[in-house]
């Protein structure tokens, strides 16, 4: 038996500004299949001007991490900070970084 | 008036009218993602109707302003398409009033929207700089409004037995009415022959397949029309337009000197 679906699945949106680099998660929304999905996200995410380019995914395809194991999964980082790249000279010709 | 100014206001009435009509669904969607993209494609239509009236009260000078335009002409006045004027439900009489129906939206929208493609895009042409201007801003607006309907268009004919059955029916009942698109007013005719409008029977067989093609891949069936035509772009309407307009006009008329 195939089940009928009530409600259309949630996609994620993600917009690339025009100066941006990177496509930048901005909402969701409920669209039957992906091509509904970019034409709604064009329609309520990019009416003002927000965007030049626009990535849509299925959110059940977003595996997450839990929220409970944030303690084993970020805390350990917390007293790291020779990973930050802090402890060096930089030349002035280099300006900023 | 000269043939430009009644031409101009042929488009604009257009695009006027059928943005007040999609308004309605402003609050009233079937999901809040479709009532954003509708209220998207009432905004373009009033913004194409305004810089046309715009461009029609410089032509005509005096006091003449867009606004008098808009909401100080009387249903006889107007010239758009008489199928752009009728509510979002099958035939019922002017007071009658109906569930608004998607399926009559979306069917109006893409006939129009297949219309307007291929006009703005010939009036990208005309001899008139400041239209061609409009038609080269407009073209891209329409492009999207004709995707989003025919995407529609699609999916409810393709769809359930009864998003089937009601759009066909709002197929039945709307495509009558395109029929006026080819017969020319005297107002596009004096266009035509000052080379600011376009002959939009030269049109015809790029819509015919926009159409065609669009209703193959929604399994629905073209009409067979014939029978009267309709005559709104001489000044004769259906009895539906003056209940738009007196919604539409009912505040600039209380308040006249208003602005906001």
């Amino acid at each position: 038996m195939t089940t009928v679906l009530k409600e259309w699945p949630l996609w994620e949106v993600f917009v690339r500004s025009k100066q941006g680099l990177e496509h930048k998660h901005c909402g969701s929304l409920h669209a039957a299949d992906a091509a509904q999905a970019l034409d709604m996200a064009r329609d309520v995410y990019t009416r003002r001007q927000e965007g030049v380019s626009i990535w849509v995914v299925e959110s059940k395809a977003i595996t997450a991490s839990n929220p409970d194991d944030k303690g084993e999964l970020f805390d350990p980082a917390a007293d790291k900070i020779y990973r930050h790249p802090t402890f060096y000279d930089i030349p002035e010709e280099v300006g900023h970084m | 008036m000269s043939a430009a100014t009644d031409y101009l206001l042929h488009l604009a009435d257009n695009a006027l009218v059928l943005g007040q009509r999609n308004a309605e669904w402003c609050g009233h969607g079937p999901i809040l993602e479709e009532d954003i993209a509708l209220s998207n494609v009432s905004l373009d239509l009033i913004g194409q109707a305004r810089l046309l009236y715009q461009l029609v009260a410089t032509l005509k000078g005096g006091d003449c302003t867009e606004d008098q335009l808009a909401y100080f002409r009387d249903t006889h006045e107007f010239r758009n398409y008489t199928l752009l004027e009728l509510p979002h439900h099958g035939p019922l009489s002017g007071y009658a009033q109906g569930d608004l129906d998607y399926g009559t939206t979306i069917v109006r929208n893409f006939l129009y929207s297949a219309l307007m493609a291929l006009l703005w895009e010939a009036l990208e042409k005309s001899a008139d700089a400041d239209l061609a201007a409009i038609a080269a801003k407009s073209q891209k607006e329409v492009r999207y409004h004709l995707r989003h309907a025919r995407d529609w268009l699609v999916r409810l004919g393709d769809g359930t037995d009864e998003s089937h059955a009601r759009v066909q029916a709002s197929l039945d009942h709307l495509f009558p009415y395109t029929q006026e698109f080819w017969a020319h007013s005297p107002a596009e005719a004096a266009a035509i022959e000052a080379g600011i409008g376009v002959d939009v029977a030269s049109l015809r067989a790029d819509w015919d397949a926009i159409v065609d093609a669009a209703l193959a891949e929604a399994t629905l069936v073209r009409p067979a029309v014939g029978g009267y035509v309709t005559e709104g772009k001489k000044g004769i309407h259906s009895e539906h337009l003056g209940f738009l307009l007196a919604e539409m006009q009912s505040l600039a008329r209380a308040h006249p000197h208003g602005v906001w």
